[in-house]
């Protein structure tokens, strides 16, 4: 087993998307849509609610047809773990426009909270590491999660932010998908393409 | 005509959709398409690790303003099918070419299950399913595959049969 993170994924999520900007946000199923709602809703917010496995891949697509922008995929260890292979897609592709945050509780949240192979045995940093990421970090405390946030917007950095398994009141931000997608393109000025 | 020939076409069809991004995992069929993708400076190129990150990359790559074309072979299909959820939820188009095995002198035992669910499981899961069978037409099927997945925002696959690829040969 490996030790559970302590950090507050609430205090997290707000201080990595303190005043967005323009940046591009796709978050994975789950916690981490929630947590990017209570942060401040917004139409570059992109929340999955479904396809597990594929933030990291939408961010990719997105990074690659927007080169100019800046990507951040906020996603969770169970939904990052569906995608494990991803990874190594992205880093062979070689973006440098994207980064990937996983709010990473070692818990499958949606579904009664079963661990994870990250609470048994894997270190999902490393795993980027060794699939060719060559910025990787993990952070344990509020401080290392500030230095984090403007290097998420400045790298292609891959950063495991190793937060508490509780969990928070449920804060619902929408899920038609075709609003979502729709709101997106308009805001990114790609609607009519 | 012949088979480069063919699939010359369908790449200049690809093209002429606007179509900027190719995502694969790589099949001996699409070999003439990946590589006329690759000496292309103005096609993106993603090399996956399976292929329903494909369908997630051309979600993102729509969100972009981009458009994408998925190429996989119809034992990828199998792995595909809960993702085929983003671009359907989403009313996005989705556009795939999808080489079939299983179906024309198939050497492998393995590639006869997906080679007969894929249109089935693919019509299932909400997909448009085209299939060419011809040398002579596959480029114009390809062309109009493209424009409805593109302007009515739909997803569709457009299968290339195995008799129109060529059967592999296992050993010589």
């Amino acid at each position: 087993m490996r030790n559970d993170g302590t950090l507050n994924r609430r205090e997290v999520a707000t201080v990595l998307l303190r005043e967005p900007g323009d940046l591009l946000v796709v978050t994975g199923l789950g916690a981490p849509s929630y947590d990017a709602g209570a942060a401040g809703d917004r139409p570059l917010n992109f929340y999955l609610w479904g396809a597990m496995g594929g933030a990291a891949m939408v961010g990719l697509g997105l990074a690659m047809a927007q080169p100019r922008r800046r990507v951040l995929v906020l996603t969770g260890d169970g939904e990052m773990l569906m995608g494990m292979g991803s990874l190594a897609s992205i880093a062979a592709a070689g973006v440098q426009n994207l980064a990937i945050a996983v709010l990473d509780n070692g818990r499958y949240g949606e579904t009664g909270a079963q661990h994870s192979h990250t609470a048994l045995t894997t270190d999902l940093a490393a795993v980027a590491a060794a699939c060719g990421w060559r910025a990787t970090a993990t952070a344990r405390g509020m401080d290392e999660v500030e230095a984090l946030r403007d290097r998420l917007r400045s790298e292609p950095l891959f950063a495991v932010l190793r937060i508490s398994p509780e969990e928070e009141p449920r804060h619902l931000p929408p899920r038609d998908g075709a609003y979502l997608a729709d709101r997106f393109r308009r805001a990114v000025g790609v609607e009519g393409l | 005509m012949t088979s480069a020939s063919w699939q010359a076409q369908v790449y200049a069809a690809l093209k002429a959709a606007r179509i900027t991004q190719l995502a694969y995992v790589p099949d001996a069929g699409h070999a003439h398409l990946i590589s006329a993708a690759h000496a292309d400076a103005d096609m993106g190129t993603v090399v996956l690790t399976t292929e329903e990150e494909g369908i997630a990359f051309a979600a993102g790559a729509w969100l972009g303003g981009q458009r994408a074309v998925l190429l996989m072979q119809s034992s990828g299909v199998g792995n595909c099918i809960n993702m085929l959820s983003l671009p359907v939820n989403c009313r996005m188009p989705f556009f795939t070419l999808i080489t079939m095995r299983g179906e024309w002198a198939e050497f492998n035992p393995w590639q006869v299950p997906m080679g007969v669910a894929t249109p089935i499981v693919l019509t299932a899961a909400g997909v448009h399913v085209r299939r060419a069978d011809h040398a002579d037409d596959a480029a114009e099927l390809v062309a109009a595959s493209a424009a409805l997945a593109f302007d009515s925002a739909v997803p569709v696959a457009v299968l290339l049969s195995q008799r129109l690829i060529g059967a592999k040969v296992f050993a010589k």
